[in-house]
């Protein structure tokens, strides 16, 4: 039997109504905005099934909103998140759609971003605040965020993949699990990793410099809490 | 380290010690947490504990939900009475329960235990209790651990969501935990705790999990009250020497085999139970179109 510590029965600590509905929501958003990586000024979320049916309810809209905006689950702060993203003249579209064969409680996000790119991300949240990350961009991709992990795109040549692993290692992050998805061949493909240990900058600055790499985006925050 | 309440009585014995002695060990064991980490964790969540359970008391207009508002404060003034059928420790006990529960709905903090919908059990359970007898904050703080121990076995060996096995998954749950935790909290033995938990989980045994529109309001606010009632209810029949015929590892089986073969439509769907009354319906209608 897999072993349970006591902060997970009496926990979490988060604002309520709903742990799936409520923190799980506010995680997804705060994980979609370490994924996206840079500051936004509009952005959209679309409502899938019982998130659509019921997000008024349960503030889920309030609740990725302020995950958006950097806020973790037990911040008092959630209540008012649509109020503070208008002073901070963050536009925010909130719509109801069916996204087809989701998890019933999925939200789209799409990040209209100052730099003048976008960049959609696709998430769930399955139960008691644990969430799924299931598409970035055109990417199918599944991961947690309950670890360290980064996400490469880069150009599919041989030997990429090896380097980027040398460089891990050689920076002793030890590499939980490893997931290689490809577009098309010799195309962009993606990696995702999953590591034991919080990534640091210095390591993703040193990756940044292998050839063919695209983008990196390092997401250490669910791990943190 | 233990898997089963046989074996967690089985380590009280070993060492001779309580729950929540064990659990201390556990966590150091596998999580490699030390007593002092625990404790200090423990406490941030019994100081927001407290707060939830005061909160809506104090401030009711602060704390409502769309359905759900006001009851906390109701139900302490009734308390200060004086006169009522339950005593003013219960009815205290209650009115705690419902401001977390407020608290919960109105989108403030509360600390899960184990589900945010059925959180103001207990914290309602070890605050009024360790008031009663005058508990010091160590002996809280060991209580709430006690309770996780519970709450770690209904887990492993059942379920604690509504969703999974209705409501008696959840305030049944909370109110097992509480139970323990109050008979540790009064020097009970570890049998008598568990025996307060397999009470506690029959009482409720078969509750459905039906939330009108799908909303931790109602009926959930006033199950978290109840639940605190059947927590020291059960606490003060083991502690006076009443055994739960079937022993506690068989009781949490039996609300996992409940659990499985109650339908669908009372399992946290709002399709069956009071969720598809006319009235909830009219209420449904009203908060989704409104805003
Ligand atoms: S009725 Fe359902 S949602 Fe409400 S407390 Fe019970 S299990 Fe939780």
């Amino acid at each position: 039997m897999t072993n349970i510590s006591f902060t997970e029965v009496l926990g979490p600590i988060m604002i309520g109504p709903s742990s799936s509905h409520t923190a799980g929501a506010v995680k997804l958003g705060l994980i979609a905005n370490k994924i996206n990586n840079t500051s936004f000024n509009k952005v959209d979320i679309i409502l899938h099934g019982s998130f659509a049916k019921t997000y008024r309810g349960h503030g889920t809209d309030r609740a990725i909103i302020a995950g958006l905006m950097g806020m973790k689950p037990h911040d008092i702060r959630i209540k008012n998140s649509i109020e503070l993203a208008k002073e901070q003249n963050l536009i925010i579209n909130i719509s109801e759609d069916d996204l087809g064969y989701y998890h019933p409680n999925t939200a789209k996000i799409i990040f209209y971003n100052n730099d003048s790119t976008v960049h959609t991300v696709i998430g769930s949240s399955i139960g008691g605040g644990s969430i799924i990350i299931s598409e970035i961009d055109a990417f199918k991709i599944s991961f947690t965020g309950e670890y360290p992990t980064l996400i490469i795109n880069h150009l599919d040549r041989k030997g990429i993949i090896s380097e980027i692993t040398t460089t891990l290692a050689k920076n002793n992050i030890n590499v939980a699990s490893m997931n290689v998805t490809r577009l098309q061949k010799n195309k962009e493909a993606s990696i995702l990793i999953e590591s034991d240990s919080i990534i640091p900058k210095s390591v993703s600055e040193e990756l940044k410099k292998i050839d063919d790499i695209i983008s990196i985006r390092v997401i250490n925050i669910g791990a943190e809490l | 380290m233990f898997n089963t309440g046989k074996e967690l009585l089985e380590l009280t014995k070993q060492f001779n010690c309580n729950i929540s002695d064990i659990l201390i060990k556990k966590e150091f064991e596998v999580f490699e947490l030390s007593e002092e980490e625990v404790l200090n964790k423990t406490r941030v969540i019994y100081e927001i504990m407290k707060t939830s359970a005061q909160s809506a008391i104090s401030n009711p207009d602060l704390y409502k939900g769309h359905i759900i508002g006001g009851d906390a404060k109701k139900m302490s003034i009734y308390a200060s009475k004086g006169n009522s059928y339950c005593g003013e420790t219960l009815n205290l006990a209650m009115a705690r329960a419902f401001s977390t529960s407020e608290v919960n709905a109105s989108m403030g903090l509360i600390c899960a235990a184990p589900t945010a919908g059925a959180s103001g059990i207990l914290p309602a359970a070890i605050i009024t209790g360790s008031e009663k007898i005058d508990a010091d904050e160590n002996s809280i703080l060991r209580a709430l651990l006690t309770s996780a121990a519970i709450g770690e076995l209904i887990t492993k060996n059942a379920t604690v969501s509504g969703a999974e096995g209705g409501c008696q998954a959840e305030t049944g749950t909370a109110a097992a935990m509480a139970a323990a935790a109050l008979v540790e909290l009064k020097g009970g033995t570890p049998e008598e705790a568990l025996n307060a938990s397999s009470i506690a989980l029959k009482n409720v045994l078969g509750l459905v999990c039906d939330p009108i529109a799908g909303l931790v309001e109602s009926p959930c606010a006033k199950r978290n009250a109840a639940g605190v009632a059947n927590a020291m209810v059960s606490a003060d029949m083991s502690l006076a020497g009443v055994k739960s015929i079937i022993p506690f590892d068989e009781m949490v089986e039996t609300m996992l085999r409940v659990g499985r073969s109650l339908p669908f439509a009372l399992k946290e769907t709002a399709l069956g139970g009071i969720a598809i009354t006319p009235t909830a319906k009219k209420l449904e209608k009203k908060i989704f179109l409104k805003e």
